[in-house]
């Protein structure tokens, strides 16, 4: 079918304004990305999964301006040992990166493997990206792949002793940065990927994940807190036989953020948790669509989203479990919930299920509320004063998302976040 | 110590007098127990000392120590010395037992300028308390009043009254929802926090709760007023004979 002119010349503009990078083995994958999106188009106000959420800043040929925010704070997850990989409005920097060798673990700057005709990411890059473009398309994901102008390819084989840790950080203005990364767990390795910081004024960044037999991946990230920054992110997970995903977010401030999570339960008792933690005050729209397809048997998926908006913010959250002929025992739960701090906020959700197997215990709930009037007064009345109160039941709120990083010091370093932005918004 | 002056209160919703002109004092050392028939306006009395929103003054006042409580917030009023022991203690899940204790012990420390209690010397006091309580560790760590029995909710106020060390404790039907055994452990609690310098006001349906804690003044509350005052014989007179004979005698 033909594209609307409108969506054809959108598409059209946009990318006159991008320039597709020396192929090597990813050219392939790019060429055949480039044409999925002109078959698709970029997204538009009249797309089913884009009704809650404007894409016109996303796909505009130029970048909004953003002003770069400045902070003498330590930055989150400063305090870990980790191997620090930095890239600076989208393109990697080597010297604030850490030397990129580790025990159990090989990264090559995609780049270089541009160069090469023969790698193993060839056998990732687009790959997922391609596979979750149905049912739902993905046009966004579809012109990363095309355009990506830097990232790594993460291959992971034995059990780093530190964390992976990419660092984005945002210096120019107006910087539109497409990041693509690749990461593969071989069979029983694992490992832990954190990622931080605002990347551009406005990010593009896709990150495909692919996890053998027994294999674990654990992923943090914090999204930094330039308020004007803009942001669609895509992570593409497929997960073999008994292999654990686990994925938390925490997004404080940004005027508009898109956080998307395909996830592909493809080998029998996998299990797969995404969660997010996001506070917004004011000018602040934050949207997280998720996909979970059980394919396999006695797979377990968790999805855990929580929202606390005031003063006018946005939350979105489009969620669905589909859970194939034959997956059997397939133990799926979503919950999403926002905590409007205000009568102008507003939370809009669109939780779905199909199911096509018959002995499956799937749950999904989605709730939307003032703070506990009640609880808020018996904490009162033993004498923590009404901010203090608030904030508590604000973190309490939150909990059921943070409880979901499984490592207790990065989650207290979240918790830490957190108590920072209410210190500083109420 | 506690002052109550022809208070005068409504329901901010519905428009309808709750209080019709309470008088009441309390004295430093004593323990005064208010008695009454359902709708009387015990609960609401309760409410009011301590700050809860919903309800509007329409005349006269309520001092703790000439301090008028009912131009304070409820961290204030709790800072001042109030305490009210909920009929029904609140579930929060998501705040951790402990840290709600201590946030709460700190908090009203530093309203009235004294040094905050240390992690350590914290976690001293609150043990030592809890033992008393008969409540265990488990329960200090987790999420205030979740999962906590009837008999645990109630130890919990009780145990927050003991680290709080308030001057003037409402006790909002304590005994509802408790067997006798932990009715008995709640009673010590209060006893154990009797002294010169604290008042008690404790609000019951039943002459129970007043055989483990003695109140030194009894009064029988009715539609909005203190209709009868009297010492620990009255509350048997209630036991014995139910509130019709009290309310006929004063109508």
């Amino acid at each position: 079918m033909a594209l609307p002119d409108v969506k054809q010349s959108a598409t059209e503009a946009r990318l006159a304004t991008l320039h597709m990078p020396a192929a090597g083995c990813t050219g392939d994958a790019r060429e055949a990305a480039l044409a999925r999106l002109r078959e698709m188009g970029l997204p538009g106000r009249r797309d089913e999964y884009w009704k809650y959420t404007r894409p016109d800043t996303l796909i505009s040929p130029e970048a909004p301006f953003a002003e770069v925010f400045h902070s003498d704070e330590p930055m989150v997850f400063d305090g870990f040992d980790r191997l620090k990989i930095v890239f600076v409005d989208g393109v990697f920097s080597p010297e604030q990166s850490d030397d990129l060798s580790l025990e159990g673990v090989t990264i090559d700057r995609l780049e270089d493997i541009c160069c090469k005709d023969i790698h193993w990411a060839k056998q990732l890059y687009g790959v997922l990206e391609e596979r979750g473009q149905s049912p739902v398309q993905r046009p966004l994901a579809a012109l990363n792949t095309a355009y990506a102008q830097d990232g790594v390819a993460i291959h992971v084989t034995g059990k780093p002793s530190k964390p992976i840790s990419l660092i984005y950080r945002h210096e120019s203005e107006t910087s539109d940065a497409i990041l693509h990364h690749v990461i593969r767990v071989e069979a029983g390795a694992e490992v832990t990927i954190l990622e931080n910081g605002p990347a551009a004024s406005r990010f593009n960044k896709c990150i495909e994940i692919d996890i053998a037999d027994g294999g674990k991946l654990h992923h943090v990230r914090a999204q930094g807190r330039d308020h004007q920054r803009r942001a669609a992110t895509h992570m593409f997970t497929r997960l073999g036989k008994e292999s654990v995903y686990k994925s938390f977010t925490l997004t404080v401030n940004g005027v508009l953020t898109r956080n998307e999570q395909v996830v592909e339960l493809t080998g029998d008792d996998a299990v797969a948790h995404v969660a997010g933690a996001c506070v917004g005050d004011g000018d602040f729209h934050h949207d997280d669509t998720v996909f979970i397809t059980h394919d396999a048997v006695n797979c377990e998926s968790r999805q855990v989203f929580k929202k606390v908006l005031r003063n006018g913010a946005t939350g979105v959250f489009q969620g669905k479990i589909l859970v194939k002929e034959g997956a059997q025992k397939t133990d799926g739960y979503q919950i999403s919930q926002s905590l409007l701090l205000d009568d102008d906020s507003q939370f809009l959700a669109k939780p779905e299920l199909e199911i096509y197997a018959d002995d499956v215990a799937c749950s999904h709930g989605s709730t939307s509320g003032a703070i506990d009037e009640t609880a808020l007064f018996y904490l009162r009345s033993r004498g923590v004063p009404s901010k203090d109160a608030t904030n508590m039941l604000t973190l309490a709120f939150l909990a059921e998302a943070v409880e979901e990083i499984e490592d207790d010091a990065l989650a207290e370093d979240i918790v830490s976040r957190l108590e920072g932005w209410l210190a500083r918004h109420s | 110590m506690l002052e109550i002056k022809n208070l005068h209160v409504k329901l901010e919703e519905e428009d309808k007098q709750i209080l019709k002109g309470v008088d009441l004092t309390v004295e430093a050392g004593k323990v005064h127990a208010i008695m009454g028939p359902n709708g009387s306006g015990k609960s609401t009395l309760s409410y009011v000392l301590s700050g809860r929103d919903g309800y509007e003054v329409t005349e006269g006042s309520a001092k703790l120590d000439g301090r008028d409580l009912l131009e304070m917030e409820p961290e204030e009023r709790a800072a001042a010395g109030v305490f009210l022991a909920f009929q029904y203690p609140v579930e929060i899940p998501g705040v951790g037992n402990m840290t709600f204790l201590r946030t709460a012990v700190n908090a009203q420390r530093k309203a009235r300028g004294e040094e905050e209690l240390s992690a350590t010397d914290f976690l001293k006091l609150v043990r030592e308390k809890a033992k008393a309580l008969k409540i265990d560790a488990e329960m200090l760590k987790r999420p205030v009043n979740v999962g906590f029995s009837g008999g645990e909710k109630k130890r919990n106020e009780i145990l927050q009254m003991a680290m709080l060390e308030p001057k003037m404790c409402i006790l909002d039907e304590t005994d509802s929802g408790l067997d006798v055994d932990a009715m008995k452990l709640v009673a010590e609690g209060v006893n154990a926090l009797r002294d010169e310098g604290r008042g008690f006001l404790v609000i019951t349906h039943y002459q129970r709760l007043l055989d483990h804690i003695k109140p030194d003044v009894v009064h029988i509350m009715a539609d909005g007023r203190i209709v009868k005052t009297g010492g620990p014989e009255l509350a048997l007179e209630v036991e014995n004979n139910g509130y019709a004979d009290i309310l006929a005698e004063v109508n």
